[in-house]
Order: C-alpha cells, then structure tokens, then sequence
C-alpha cells in the first residue's frame, strides 16, 4: 500500500527517546477464572493510528474497553499521555469510544447526539452548535442534523457516531469493528476516509479488528493478539514480511512454509536441508535457530517465481506439476505440487491477457525464489 | 371452479379472522354493555324490575317517542359531592400511581439488570400475590393497619409512639391498598421496556462524559417512557374506579367514585342517575387514555424502526 510521505516519516517507536502517548504496562484481565487479556504492554505514540488485529475472542474487545474505561484491568497500569487512569471510570477519562452497533440514541436527533458529550461539559451553547456543526461538516453529514438515527443508513450512522465521539477532541479514540456492518465497496471508501479524517483531526485512534486487509490498509503499526497475549507489533510492512512467528505469518495473507533442519547458521545466512521442499533453502538473514534445529521457511506466493526451463540456481529452487490455476483477474495463482506432495502456491500478475499464459495444467514447471525473500520461522 | 375454490381458501385462511377476534371482544364486551349503560343513563327512575324506563315508546300508531332524561346529569352537575368525589378519587388514582412508579421503577430496573436465573425468580416473587386472593390480601391490610394491629404495636414497641395512629379508614390507607395491590402492573411493563434498552447505549453515554446518574435522566428514562406510560394507564385507569380498596381501607372518609356508584345501584337503587356517573367517569378516562396513546405511537416509531 503506498502511503503518503508525511506518514512514512512519522515513526516515532523508532525513536528511543521518544515518550509513548498510551502506555499498557502488563495489563491483564480475567474473567471467572478465564484469562481474557494475558499481560500486555504496549507503548502507542501520539498522532497513530494503531490496529489491534485478531481473531474473534482474542481479547482485542476486552483490551480496548479497559482503553474506554468498561473494564478494569485485573492486573497492569493504563496511562493516558502520563497520566495514570487505571481505576478511572469511562466518563472521566479523555477517551471516546466509536462502537461497533454505533450506540446512537434512538430518542435524539442527529443532531442531539453529536452534541450528547458536549453538553456534559461546560460549554456554552453557541460553541457547542458551533462545534456539533464543524464535526458534522467533518463527517459530511451537515444536511442531516434533524433526522433520527432510524432514518439514516448503516453508512450515515457510522459517520454521525464518528463525529460523535471526535467532537469531544479526545485523547484518543477507540474503534470497535466499526467497519464490520458496511458492506465491501464502502467499507473499502471509509477505510481512506477514516485515514484521512484521522490525519485531520490528529486524533490517536486504536482500532479493532479482524479484517486484516482493513487493518493493513489503515494502521501506522498493529498489533497481532492471540489468546490475549499480543504476538507481534509492527508496521503493516514488517508483519507482512517479517513475521515472528508461525501464528502471525498465517493470520497476515497466504504462506508457503517448508518444514527442515538447520545446517548451517551464519551472521549473514543460514542454510536448511528440506525434504518437503525438495531442495536447500538459503535464507538471507541470520536466525537464532541453532544448527540441527527443525524450522519453518516461509515464502509468499507472490514472491515464487515460475519458470518453464531450470533457472540458474541450486538453492531455493524446485520443480512439479501444475495442479490448479486460480484466475483472480489482477492476478493468477498457482497451485503446484512438489515431489514430496507438498503443495505449493505462487501467484503471478496477469500482464498479459490470456492469449500467452505462461504455464497449463498438468505441466511440469520450475520454482524459485530469492535468498532475501524467504524468512526462517522459529515459534 | 379452481379459482373459485382458492379464492374461498384465500378468504377462509386470511389474516383478517385473527385480528377480527379482539374486535368482536371488544363489541360484546365493552361496546354493547357500554351502550346499554348509556341507554339507561338517560332513561327514567322506576319502581320495580328492571328500576328503570324505556326510551322509546309507542304512543299510537306510526309515532314513536324517544325520551332522553338529562336530569341524571344535571343532578350528578348541582350536587357538588360528585363532582368532588371524582376529584377526589382521580387524586387518589394519581398519588397511588406515583407511588407505584417511584416504587415499581428501582424493581423493575433492578430485575432487568439481573441475571438470567435470578430475573426469572424475582419476575415470579413480582407476580406470586396473584396467587392469594385479592380480597383476602386486602383484608390482611386491616390487620396490619388497624388501631391494635401489627404496624402500631410494632411502632408503639420500638418507643416510637406511646398511643395508636388512626391509619385505618384513611385516605392514606386507600392509597397504600391501591399500591401494594396494582405494583405488580406497573412493574411489569416498565420491565418489559427497560430490559429493551441496549446496554451499550448506556456505555455510550458513560463514554460521552455522563456520569451515572446523567446517563439515567438523558438515556435510560427517556427510552423507558413506553413502559412508564403502559405501566401508569394499567395502574391510573383501574385505580379511579376501585371501589374494593375504599370500601375496605378507606372507611366512610374516603368518597370514590366505585363507592358511590355501588351506593347509587344497590343502596338507593338509582340506575340511571348511577349508570350517568359510570359514562361520566369514562369520559373522564378517555383523555388519559388518548395521551397515552399519542405517547406511545411517538415512542414507536422510533424505537421499532430498525
């Protein structure tokens, strides 16, 4: 996804000195007996926009309404911009919250409900019409003060409980799912949409989800949960090629993994034996893997290449026969079976139009891919 | 043929039969005794049976007189205790249906934030005086109010009185009977709505800066308004008529309006003068019930919509 400039530069995690904004120090939740949010810290820096990604019952939910302040954490600190609000209750804390139902009040205009958080403060009532008006200009929905939520559809309502919760100016924001209940074109016009509002209003926001394109597209970094331990944070980029972990490499697109035996471990490489894949698999980065230890390589498919005649390499280099060829219009995927009856996926862009497809069924092909392209997964 | 036979069908199965049943209810059920009071509200006292006379008579052939007697009317308009009495039973009807909702809204609220098991238990502890007999839960209310009963030895044992309250045969014990006796009404439909209201709205509130206390006046009652308007009517509209409560707790202090209807039939076995008073005491039940009406169509439309 290429991004704007003025977000590739902002990347403050890289900057040791740079003081986090949200801070969760071994937060964790139970519920009953059942671990629900397992000791998560996580450092979140002003101005980002973070995606918690996982799958259903993961904890992601319950770590965010301890964020909004519904749950309290059963161990672990919660600062807000240095400020310690662990044991503050949801309305006294500088934090707003865009539910996944939306929450609008049936009994409210549109209107009533942007202004809702601004009459619990002090704020006189030309400001707050004032500030109700500049959040729905925000929004685009200016022309629909009077109407009642019931009158709007499901994309109208997503807007008005977003400037709903960004009138408040909050600290941060949190989004719960609040894609989930658009359907695909629109959801995929309000992902930039909310990006964009985002850089605007300059707001942290902390997304929700377990919609990895949308969590992909969105995010400054994410976070990948499981079982409510936090498996990997990073850049839509660093977890897309650089996952630390089987569970993060399958949850994040489709991996070919190869499953062997470390021969040989050096600074700069590392070398495994692999059966299953037929060949040796030279891995361009070191691991800490020591030698003899059974590993995975992985490699996307689209960083398979597929060759009719034998390339000039030995290493990371196999044959088999073509078994399906998927037509997804922008591009193609291949299923090819190894030797060792291995399946193995490589897509490639369809640049030319059916008149000289590459390769047929059937047919017996080579594969091959780049040392720096393939990654040695240990856990 | 087969057309025809369908056409039969479609008519024998259709939706209409159903929603005609509460209709020919309400027909010979409310309509017609209704009609029949009207008539003989305007009709004339007689001695015998039935106490009343006819409204329209043959006087010779092809003449028919329709008499309408207005002075039942007009008597229940001079005398003053009437127009009184309805005051009075109105007020009491009033007062006993605030305190239902001022007691019935925290159970209610309670019973719908409880659990699922527990709900169910409280929901059935809510309708169990049900199963005594309304007459023998009022009469326990004598034993418990009377001079020597249970509440004033109680209060005159913890030193709190040194001789009994009159609380019998009081306004005070009329309105406490209408209470304890019409609470479960008004519980039960405040629940209903209550348990409705979605609970991530309140989070929504409490994340908008309400504290709990504002999340319930600009959330919660608002989108319990149904239950609180269905519950006060199940309440109110019984309540103005009640004649067993005064009658039994009220003493001669307390005039309702089901008192002296009773009176007027039984006692001075006036029927029309009674049955006037019957027309005119659902005249006026019928503006509360059109409020609440209106209330309830409001809330509808935007409660129900999604």
């Amino acid at each position: 996804m290429a991004q704007k400039p003025k977000r590739v530069e902002l990347q403050p995690w890289q900057d040791p000195k740079a003081k986090p904004y949200i801070h969760l120090e071994g937060v964790s939740k139970e519920f009953n007996g059942t671990i629900a949010v397992d000791s998560v810290t996580l450092s979140i820096f002003q101005g980002e926009f973070f995606s918690l990604l996982g799958p259903s019952g993961c904890g992601k939910t319950t770590l965010l309404r301890m964020l909004a302040g519904f749950e309290m954490p059963s161990r672990g600190k919660i600062y807000i911009d240095g400020v310690d609000v662990t044991r503050r209750p949801a309305y006294d804390r500088p934090v707003n919250m865009m539910f996944q139902s939306y929450a609008l009040f049936p009994h409210m205009t549109v209107e009533q409900n942007v202004a809702f958080g601004l009459k619990q403060e002090r704020i006189s009532k030309a400001e707050i019409k004032d500030r109700v008006r500049e959040g729905l200009k925000l929004v685009q929905m200016e022309r629909y003060e009077t109407r009642r939520p019931h009158q709007l559809s499901g994309g109208q309502r997503q807007r008005v409980a977003l400037a709903r919760s960004l009138v408040k100016r909050p600290k941060l924001l949190l989004l719960d799912e609040p894609l989930a209940a658009l359907d695909k074109r629109l959801r995929e016009q309000t992902q930039f949409e909310l990006v964009s509002i985002q850089e605007e209003v300059g707001i942290t926001f902390i997304l929700v989800t377990h919609d990895q394109e949308e969590a992909m597209t969105m995010s400054t970094r994410l976070g990948i949960m499981d079982h409510g331990r936090l498996r990997q944070i990073g850049t839509p980029n660093e977890i897309y090629e650089y996952p630390n972990s089987e569970y993060v490499a399958d949850f994040i697109g489709s991996i070919n993994k190869f499953e062997g035996r470390v021969i040989e471990n050096e600074a700069d490489h590392i070398l495994v034996e692999s059966e299953e894949a037929g060949c040796e698999l030279y891995v361009s980065h070191s691991s800490e893997a020591p030698q003899g230890a059974q590993v995975k390589v992985a490699i996307r498919p689209e960083k398979v290449m597929i060759a009719t005649s034998p390339p000039d390499q030995k290493r990371n280099s196999t044959k088999g026969i073509v078994r399906d060829i998927g037509y997804l219009g922008d591009v193609s995927i291949y299923h090819v079976e190894l030797e060792s009856g291995k399946i193995v996926l490589a897509t490639q862009p369809n640049l030319v139009r059916l008149a000289e497809r590459l390769v047929s069924w059937d047919e017996e092909v080579y594969l091959f891919w780049r040392a720096e392209n393939s990654i040695v997964l240990t856990a | 043929m087969r057309g025809r036979l369908i056409k039969l069908q479609r008519v024998l199965l259709s939706p209409f039969w159903a929603v005609l049943v509460p209709y020919v209810w309400l027909l010979f059920f409310f309509l017609i005794p209704f009609l029949i009071v009207l008539k003989i509200s305007f009709s004339d006292l007689r001695l015998g049976l039935p106490p009343y006379g006819p409204l329209m008579e043959w006087v010779e052939e092809g003449i028919l007189i329709i008499r309408l007697n207005l002075t039942n009317y007009s008597f229940i308009g001079t005398d003053a205790l009437y127009l009184f009495t309805y005051l009075e039973s109105l007020m009491i009807a009033v007062i006993g249906t605030l305190g239902c909702l001022l007691i019935g809204y925290p159970m209610a609220y309670g019973i719908a934030k409880a659990g699922p098991p527990l709900r169910t238990v409280l929901l059935m502890m809510v309708i169990l005086p049900f199963w005594t007999s309304f007459l023998l839960r009022v009469y326990a209310w004598i034993g418990i109010l009377s001079p020597h009963g249970f509440l004033n030895l109680i209060l005159m044992k913890i030193g709190l009185i040194s001789s009994p309250l009159t609380l019998l045969d009081t306004t005070f014990a009329t309105v406490l009977g209408i209470i304890y006796c019409y609470l479960p009404f008004m519980i039960l439909p405040l629940f209903a709505s209550l348990e409705k209201i979605d609970h991530t709205l309140v989070e929504a509130a409490y994340d908008l800066g309400a504290k709990p206390f504002q999340a319930f006046l600009r959330v919660i009652w608002p989108l319990s308004l149904p239950g609180v308007a269905a519950g006060s009517m199940l309440v109110l509209i019984p309540a103005v008529g009640e004649f067993v409560i005064p009658e039994l707790l009220g003493g001669s202090q307390t005039l309702m309006i089901g008192k002296v209807l009773w009176n007027e039939f039984f006692t001075n076995r006036d029927w029309p003068v009674a049955s006037a008073l019957a027309v005119i005491m659902l005249i006026f039940l019928v503006l509360p019930i059109t409020i609440f009406q209106r209330i309830q169509e409001r809330q509808v439309r935007f409660l129900d919509a999604d």
